[in-house]
């Protein structure tokens, strides 16, 4: 099983190791990550493997939002289902 | 492989888009439910229904977090009560509302759906009683919707409940007066009404459903307007192909959600409805569509043909993406849950004969629409009877939920807030129709009704 992060917003430092923090905290692995800095804007896709996930996943969702709120960025944390049942028939 | 577009391009739909589930509904059969003491029959079904539902929120809520996607309203619809309130002659209906209501809240889904009777070719026991009950039942409640289905394509048009039920919503309007009239816009009257409906006011759980099932609702008029403007000088096939693209992915969203809602619930998946349906938010609304495809104003000439493409190509593209596919399925027009149906109302582009056509071509009918306080029941059964010829010569659903504003003149808006939006009293024809109402009987069946 796995789940799509995406963070958007403005660039300071340590984004990616907050949120690869909170990934670790839960045991959720990160197998890919892109990301792009256009002039100060961070664009983050992150794919993570939440099989062996401790607790369940709205616990990562709900800190990932927390962490997006107190940061100013945007973080999305969704199931890859959703993409892959509306983009591939 | 995932790919960053079709990523961002779900985010966006999400975020700015206003893509949403409208709803996932779990329809309930009351029909173990029927006990001739109507306190047991009440006990039971407050117990059925807190039983069944007591995790819909919850799994509701659960999927919400696990893909990212809001889901609006959690909502369950019921066996028509009127089949229970046969079993019970000498008591009140009203009963039956006030325990859905107190279900409504333990289970705390925002709508509950069932206060209804099917009277298509006439009364049956338990019926007349309902039907009466209903301004009653609507006032006392606050999440609990009512429908009465009063013609079909295979049985004509009962003109009798036609002229009763333009009693009811007025009844039901002048005592919630003091609360926005909001009593008759939790009541639909029907023709050809669907038994797997998961959106209100107008869902209740048919007779030839399973026991328990959960139904999904999508709505993403704000998807498929941005889709459509991105195509300014397309031809109109074109359009089609990017609506019909759209709907796909909307519906398979519903699909998913609906899926998982069902194995998280152990509860058979029963349909998707694919449709398109309005908020009043900004950028979800139906009549920017049509707008979007080229007409100045929703409500101009051009309003039908455009609605029509656009409830084909919903249809269409939806069907491909779910194997289950019901309820109403295409573009609903309430006007007072439609920014851009409030706007050309109050600018008096959009006229309710506008609409009526409208109604031909899309799934549902006349829907939240505010019309003058002072409106006879003979005019309002006469509206609920031209809708429900239009659905019966067409084999089609419509529905009429019309909301008279008391006190207020044409011109004037009725707030709601909320899901409801607002309304401009939209102007009626006052001449009578009051001695064809006073017939009563039975319209028959048109010929193509005969179809075995």
């Amino acid at each position: 099983m796995r789940a799509v992060i995406t963070v958007i917003g403005k660039d300071t430092v340590g984004i990616l190791h907050k949120v690869s923090g909170i990934c670790a905290g839960h045991n959720v692995n990160v197998i890919e990550v892109t990301q792009s800095v256009l002039q100060d804007m961070f664009a983050m896709i992150m794919l993570v493997d939440i099989s062996g996930i401790k607790g369940d996943f709205s616990a990562l969702s709900d800190e990932m939002t927390a962490l997006g709120k107190n940061e100013g960025l945007a973080i999305h944390c969704m199931h890859e289902d959703i993409f892959n049942s509306m983009h591939r028939i | 492989m995932l790919n960053t577009f079709d990523i961002l391009e779900t985010i966006r739909m999400i975020q700015d888009e206003c893509l949403d589930i409208r709803t996932i509904t779990m329809g309930i059969s009351l029909l173990d439910c029927i006990d001739p003491d109507i306190d047991k029959a009440c006990a039971k079904v407050y117990n059925k229904i807190t039983t069944k539902a007591a995790r819909l929120v919850e799994v509701g809520e659960q999927i919400e977090k696990e893909y990212g996607i809001p889901i609006v309203n959690k909502r369950i619809s019921v066996t028509p009560i009127a089949m229970l309130a046969a079993a019970c002659p000498d008591a009140d209906p009203v009963q039956f509302a006030l325990t859905l209501q107190k279900a409504a809240d333990t289970c705390r889904v925002n709508f509950l759906g069932g206060y209804s009777a099917l009277v298509h070719k006439g009364f049956s026991a338990g019926d007349l009683a309902l039907i009466k009950s209903i301004p009653q039942a609507l006032s006392l409640t606050n999440n609990v919707c009512s429908s009465v289905n009063i013609g079909s394509t295979r049985s004509g048009i009962n003109m009798d409940a036609a002229a009763l039920m333009g009693q009811i919503i007025l009844e039901s309007a002048k005592i919630t007066a003091d609360r926005q009239c909001i009593g008759p816009a939790k009541l639909v009257v029907f023709c050809n009404a669907v038994e797997d409906n998961p959106f209100m006011a107008g869902a209740f759980h048919g007779v030839g459903e399973p026991d328990c099932e959960i139904h999904v609702g999508v709505s993403g008029p704000g998807v498929v307007r941005s889709a459509v403007e991105k195509y300014p000088d397309a031809s109109i096939d074109e359009i089609a192909d990017v609506i019909k693209k759209t709907a796909f992915k909307i519906t398979r969203m519903g699909q998913l959600v609906g899926a998982r809602a069902s194995r998280m619930l152990d509860v058979p998946f029963g349909i998707v409805d694919l449709s398109l349906a309005p908020t009043p938010a900004v950028g979800d609304s139906v009549a920017h569509i049509l707008e979007g495809m080229g007409l100045e104003q929703c409500g101009t000439h051009g309003t039908t043909a455009a609605l029509a493409l656009l409830n084909d190509a919903v249809k269409k593209g939806g069907v491909m993406a779910s194997s289950n596919v019901g309820g109403l399925s295409g573009a609903f027009i309430p006007v007072s849950e439609d920014q851009g149906m409030i706007d050309a109302a109050v600018a008096g582009t959009l006229c309710l004969e506008k609409l009526e056509a409208m109604t031909a071509v899309c799934s549902v009918g006349l829907d939240m629409i505010v019309v003058p306080g002072d409106i006879t029941a003979e005019t309002l059964s006469a509206i609920i009877a031209d809708e429900a010829a239009i659905g019966m010569v067409n084999n089609k659903t419509t529905a009429v939920r019309l909301i008279p504003a008391v006190g207020l003149q044409e011109g004037e808006m009725l707030e709601f807030g909320g899901l409801l939006g607002s309304g401009p009293v939209m102007p009626i024809n006052r001449k009578s129709p009051a001695k064809f109402i006073a017939r009563g009987g039975r319209i028959p069946a048109p010929m193509h009704s005969i179809k075995n």
